[in-house]
């Protein structure tokens, strides 16, 4: 599905990714945890497409892509989606308004017909109820007003919405309390398939509670050093990182 | 020495223009053309005029054009839709509505009799208005649109004024008298047919009676090429709601006026605006609230989109007079600019001399808020759609506030038409 190779990124001049290889297959979830500051969110930023990060070396196939080749809405088009870590508030543009123009601007992309207001409506009232999203959120304007719970929830629904083949969660779990965990948990094992693949970015173990992931990976200083079953995500909350940065160190 | 060339340029401007013929009364002429007489163009040191330079206007050969051109109506008009029509200041109808409902006077100024324009002039002031003063002495014609009392017009009024020809100037009056408890709706829209260097100068004298309910749909787009000064000046009587949507989509140089004197208690006041320019494009638009008395309230919201090298000028001032205890008066302005080169200036003014009010005024300019397009992108829009989705999404808060559904059919087909996107 997507295989990252050696891949420097620096913001500023200032170097934050120092060879990272990562390569995820179909029907996988890959956990990738570390401490604050070891380069997770640029890892997701990269992978996205945002302009401020500068990919100095390395690759990113994505299903035979040059996916650093392509412009962010085309790496949305071609089925990559990424779930901020804090999702943005967009006053004034309504949640479906923009999801229907999002949708069809993929299914154009894809060389697929525009859907129907009603086949839209019963996407929006099926997906919506996966992450206990309220019919009336999704008509608001986009996360204006939402609390953090619900903000992370939005991200699910557009994310059950675009059916993409690769997310990338980041930092999804952060700030959420243990129901809305469990629901947006929930989400994404339902929406997991033998042809997706999700990458999920935490700080916490918590998460991996409720989605169990297939590897494990620790991000540091720029580079993946460890990887490990899901074994090694417990191993990591409870020994914190400092033995890991004690081996690297050493190397 | 400028003086002297300034004066030159006005007398030159007003010499093939024809005095008006209208039957109010000679002394306000007069006036007008003392006016004149002493006055020049504005210039930018005046605080008035501080930001829009009006010396392309002053410097058009003007005349009053004669001709009727075979012009084509708005699509936007139902059948339910008073349509009354004047080309370059003058009634055409020809392409106007005969049959009135009942409950309504309306007439050209025209065809009315000095004792019927009596209110002709008695809102504006004259003095050192430069272009009140070319109006008073140079209408041509314009509309008296007379509500009765206890009269709910359901049909809307929709007052079109076109402007064709090149080095036209068209001078129009109206008055629109709202009784008590009456209600209507009107439209003015201006735009232009093959014009070019022309220019349209329009006063509309407003009376809202008492317990009245009156909502104005001022929808500009005169080509590019073309001027525009337009007032509104608003007397509101005790218990009166009066509503201004004010929209503007087109033309080089608009300057709107819109002054509102809130003469009694437990008014309502609404001014809305949107402007989407774009190209080299300038809009001023100058409002005027003043509170006299108690227990009013006021809203003002006005939002701009500007691209391109286009200007914008906002300058709200909100009086609250000593006696004017109790009121409610909020003042908003919104700009988006679209590029490096656009600008905005924008001057809320609040003046308040009573102590116990509750009022705000702000002003933000900004640009398109980066991470929010991000954000759009990452799920797939385009750059385009997304910015053209936010743009919407900002200026629609003004747009929404247009509740007949016909005009805002022909809004959103100007802007289709205009900048390639809908909301």
């Amino acid at each position: 599905m997507i295989k990252i190779t050696n891949l420097h990124a620096s913001i500023d001049g200032k170097e934050i990714l120092k060879g990272l290889n990562l390569e995820v297959k179909a029907g996988e979830v890959h956990a990738i945890m570390g401490p604050n500051g070891a380069g997770k969110s640029t890892l997701a930023s990269v992978l996205a497409g945002r302009e401020e990060y500068e990919v100095t070396e390395g690759s990113v196939d994505f299903d035979g892509q040059d996916l650093l080749e392509l412009s962010t809405e085309d790496r949305a088009r071609e089925g990559l989606f990424l779930a901020f870590q804090y999702p943005v508030e967009i006053p004034g543009v309504s949640n479906v308004n923009f999801l229907r123009t999002a949708l069809n601007e993929i299914r154009e992309y894809r060389g697929q017909e525009q859907i129907s207001a009603k086949d839209f409506m019963a996407l929006v009232r099926e997906k919506s109820a996966i992450v206990e999203l309220d019919a009336k959120l999704a008509s608001r304007s986009v996360n204006e007003g939402f609390s953090g719970g619900e903000k992370k929830r939005n991200e699910i629904f557009q994310m059950a919405m675009l059916a993409p083949k690769l997310a990338i969660l980041d930092e999804t779990d952060s700030g959420l309390d243990i129901d809305a965990l469990r629901i947006v948990a929930n989400g994404v094992n339902t929406l997991k398939s033998p042809n997706n693949a999700t990458i999920v970015i935490t700080h916490y173990q918590r998460l991996l509670d409720y989605i169990v992931p297939d590897f494990v990976h620790v991000l540091y200083n720029g580079k993946i050093v460890k990887s490990g079953p899901k074994e090694l995500a417990l191993e990591l909350e409870e020994k914190g990182y400092d033995w890991i940065k004690a081996e690297v160190d050493a190397q | 020495m400028n003086d002297t060339i300034q004066q030159n340029k006005l007398a030159l401007f007003t010499e093939n223009l024809t005095l008006s013929s209208l039957a109010f009364s000679n002394e306000l002429k007069n006036d007008a053309l003392t006016v004149l007489a002493t006055n020049d163009f504005p210039t930018t040191r005046q605080e008035d005029w501080k930001y829009t330079r009006v010396g392309r206007i002053a410097s058009i050969k003007s005349a009053q054009n004669q001709q009727n051109s075979s012009l084509s109506l708005p699509e936007m008009v139902d059948d339910s839709t008073l349509l009354f029509v004047f080309e370059n200041g003058r009634f055409r109808a020809d392409l106007s509505s005969s049959t009135i409902p009942t409950g309504i006077k309306i007439n050209t100024l025209s065809s009315c009799k000095s004792d019927e324009l009596s209110l002709v002039g008695s809102l504006v002031k004259l003095e050192n208005q430069v272009f009140t003063a070319l109006n008073t002495a140079y209408a041509s014609d314009g509309i008296l649109i007379h509500i009765e009392r206890n009269q709910k017009i359901t049909a809307s009024i929709h007052v079109l004024n076109i402007l064709s020809g090149e080095n036209t100037a068209s001078f129009t009056r109206n008055l629109i008298v709202c009784d008590d408890f009456s209600q209507a709706h009107i439209v003015q829209e201006y735009r232009s047919q093959g014009a070019n260097l022309s220019v349209n100068n329009v006063i509309t004298e407003v009376f809202v009676g008492a317990n009245a309910n009156l909502t104005i749909d001022k929808i500009q787009h005169e080509e590019q090429g073309n001027f525009a000064v337009l007032t509104e000046q608003v007397d509101q009587k005790k218990d009166s709601t009066f509503t201004i949507n004010t929209i503007t989509l087109d033309g080089t140089l608009v300057r709107n006026n819109l002054n509102i004197e809130v003469n009694g208690s437990n008014c309502e006041s609404n001014l809305n605006g949107a402007y989407l320019l774009k190209d080299n494009q300038h809009v001023d638009n100058h409002t005027i609230v003043d509170h006299k008395v108690a227990h009013c309230l006021s809203n003002e919201l006005y939002k701009g989109v500007i691209y391109d090298k286009a200007t914008a000028v906002f300058n709200g001032k909100v009086f609250v007079r000593k006696d004017a205890q109790k009121i409610n008066a909020f003042q908003s302005n919104g700009n988006v600019l679209m590029s490096d080169d656009a600008s905005v200036n924008s001057k809320p003014e609040l003046e308040i001399y009573a102590d116990d009010v509750k009022c705000s005024h702000g002003s933000t300019t900004g640009q398109l808020d980066d991470e929010a397009i991000f954000y759009l992108r990452a799920r797939g829009l385009s750059e385009k759609a997304a910015r053209n989705l936010m743009v919407s999404a900002f200026i629609g808060d003004v747009l929404d506030k247009i509740e007949n559904p016909s005009v805002l059919q022909m809004v959103q087909t100007i802007i289709q038409k205009k900048h390639g996107w809908e909301f």
